[in-house]
């Protein structure tokens, strides 16, 4: 098993939860006042599943993203500015604009996109653990996904290739519980989505997804086995969804109920987290608001960015279409 | 003579049928490239069900030529991310048919990554795939499905006619930076032609005239280059002296070529083999009618095949794949003949 993190890599955790929180907050607020053009797709409630897989990882390996991609970008060691930009449809965006919200990537962070095709990644991830494992350096491919793209065939045929070829990569499923506004009851006969693992030659293993220790000592297990060519793993971490599939309060449509949502906002990963960090001296109440301030005053330095940045010129249109 | 100038004309004269000419230009792309593997179906351990990766195998281990699971959505997701990663794939959809089973890795992401995220990402990539119809194989493993290819930006689509073309074609698309198809044709594989030994390249987007003449254009490419040929041959009877451009590339398409043999005709036909309504003729006729539209003597005709699944029977087949005859007759229509 992997060592307990250090209060270094806590503290990191942490900064990286609170950094994924603010900027989806506040993304979502411009979102609800018409700032940002197009569909938004938060992270509010899955933060410790990002921060717990990505201490893990260098800007050399990859990780594949879904619909619901910030909190993987931040964590991947995304910036504010750039992130904000292209969420404004901006020149300076990650993307030059032409992505959005649905397909933020960043290659030299190794980050393949967000994805607006619901299990589009996976197959995806074993081209990238392909290379990992061809070029020999150490280096493993992570693939984010939800509940509701474990029923797609492209997470079928990656995972049974990604075991077959014992190649360095993890499948991480982030279940929320619900694919878009559907109960995960509703879209399989199965609760624990790990218990496919075995049918494709790879371990299973379900963990807290709101306890950001459990993530990380499954991914750091994980990812042991992944770099020493043990082959990939099943990792399903539990979650939920604070805000809606699309925007803060969505469409408006009734599909959960607000005692089942205050009951899964009792277990708010941060809050979790801090408490668990005060408890073991490692920060306290000032020292984590600090953070949270920080956070805000740098998500507020990116916003004006991206307000402040040139929208694309019509003349780039046509370009990046081929290289 | 020298024992050099025996040799060059050995290699002007050394014909290859289609599928050795396939070999030789993956085993070229091998060679050349230290990060090029070759991933599909029977690819390694059988050579491919076509046969056109014969020896790879053992030339060049299971680390570059690799077998996989009967998975095509698998399959094209790990070109696109071993591509995206710093590898450069040689893909293989065994039937051009199975795209069915892989268009969201093809359409969302291997066509569009690279724009969506800003130009940052490269997707080196060369798809082989097999198309056409004449082998009895139904309706499933017999379609020229081009035009779903053609209609997506990011991809490029080739279609060699010949051994010659077959090899410059694979060889140029694996040296691309951007995805590329390569759809063989399957009735060609036996099809023998000239094909140097060395590596060479056809530049993708430059349509061949294999045929120059001065009355008639017909645009064409894959296996009806042939099949106009011929059909020219016979109207050169009639007095109808045909040009035939094999077009080679689709997309990008050499419209200056085209364009310009019409303004020297003056009256066109493209013929391909794939479904006639919304197929690529339809496309070239309007830019013909968009850029010489003041030559045209006639409206440009179409030959393709039928709005209709590819048929099993051998009697049904036959009448179904345009040939020789059907572009004669088509054209004699067109001229009042």
């Amino acid at each position: 098993m992997t060592a307990q993190p250090t209060d270094d890599v806590l503290l990191d955790m942490h900064r990286r939860m609170v950094r994924i929180r603010t900027f989806e907050q506040e993304a979502g607020k411009l979102a609800e006042d018409g700032k940002i053009p197009g569909a938004l797709h938060l992270y509010v409630g899955q933060e410790a599943v990002a921060a717990g897989v990505m201490t893990h990882l260098s800007d050399r390996d990859w990780i594949t993203s879904t619909h619901r991609g910030h909190g993987h970008l931040i964590a991947k060691g995304g910036e504010f500015g750039p992130m904000f930009a292209e969420l404004f449809g901006r020149a300076t965006g990650y993307c030059k604009g032409k992505g959005g919200s649905m397909h933020i990537s960043n290659m030299d962070l190794g980050m393949l996109g967000a994805n607006g095709i619901v299990g589009a990644g996976p197959p995806i991830a074993v081209g990238a653990a392909f290379s990992c494992k061809t070029q020999g350096e150490g280096h493993a491919a992570v693939t984010f996904f939800g509940d509701g793209a474990s029923n797609e065939g492209s997470f079928h045929e990656a995972a049974n290739m990604a075991a077959l070829y014992r190649l360095p990569m993890v499948f991480v499923c982030e279940n929320n519980g619900y694919g878009e506004y559907t109960p995960q009851a509703n879209h399989q006969a199965i609760v624990d989505v790990a218990d496919r693992a075995p049918g494709y030659g790879m371990p299973g293993v379900v963990v807290d997804g709101m306890d950001a220790v459990a993530v990380y000592e499954a991914a750091g297990e994980a990812l042991r086995r992944a770099r020493a060519g043990e082959g990939p793993t099943l990792l399903e971490c539990k979650t939920y969804r604070f805000f809606d599939h699309v925007g803060v309060r969505g469409m408006g449509l009734s599909y959960r109920t607000d005692e089942e949502l205050a009951e899964w906002q009792q277990r708010d990963p941060i809050a979790l987290f801090e408490a668990r960090l005060a408890e073991l001296e490692i920060l306290d109440a000032d020292r984590a608001q600090a953070v949270h301030d920080e956070t805000l005053a740098a998500v507020r330095a990116g916003i004006e960015f991206a307000e402040a940045s040139p929208l694309p010129d019509p003349s780039v249109l046509l370009d990046d279409v081929y290289a | 003579m020298s024992q050099a100038q025996t040799a060059a004309q050995a290699n002007e004269t050394r014909e290859l049928p289609y599928v050795a000419a396939i070999n030789e230009a993956v085993r070229t792309v091998l060679t050349e490239q230290p990060n090029a593997f070759v991933a599909g179906e029977d690819v390694a351990g059988a050579g491919s069900v076509f046969g056109y990766y014969r020896g790879l195998l053992d030339e060049f281990g299971d680390g570059r030529v690799v077998d996989t699971p009967i998975s095509e959505e698998g399959i094209v997701g790990l070109g696109v991310g071993a591509a995206a990663t710093g590898l450069r794939p040689v893909i293989d959809i065994m039937f051009m048919d199975f795209m069915g089973e892989c268009m969201d890795e093809i359409a969302n992401q291997m066509a569009k990554m690279r724009y969506m995220f800003g130009g940052s990402a490269s997707l080196p990539i060369t798809v082989l795939t097999m198309s056409g119809a004449g082998m009895n194989m139904a309706a499933q493993h017999s379609q020229s499905l081009e035009v779903w290819l053609c209609h997506l930006p990011g991809l490029k689509v080739v279609m060699p006619s010949t051994p010659y073309d077959a090899k410059g074609l694979i060889i140029s698309a694996a040296r691309d930076d951007n995805p590329v198809f390569v759809a063989l044709n399957k009735m060609s594989l036996r099809l023998k032609g000239p094909v140097p030994e060395e590596s060479y390249e056809i530049p993708i987007g430059e349509a061949n005239v294999v045929r120059e003449g001065t009355n008639f254009t017909i645009v064409t490419y894959s296996r009806m280059v042939h099949e106009s040929l011929k059909a020219a041959e016979e109207l050169a009877a009639d007095g109808i002296d045909v040009e035939v451009i094999d077009l080679r590339s689709l997309q990008p398409l050499d419209t200056d070529t085209v364009i310009a043999s019409v303004k020297k005709t003056q009256r066109a036909a493209v013929v391909h083999e794939a479904v006639r309504f919304a197929g690529l003729g339809g496309e070239i006729a309007a830019q013909i009618q968009e850029h010489a539209f003041d030559y045209l003597d006639a409206p440009v005709a179409r030959v393709g095949a039928p709005f209709s699944p590819v048929p099993f029977s051998p009697a049904l087949e036959q009448s179904y794949v345009p040939n020789a005859a059907k572009i004669v007759a088509e054209v004699r229509a067109l001229l009042g003949a």
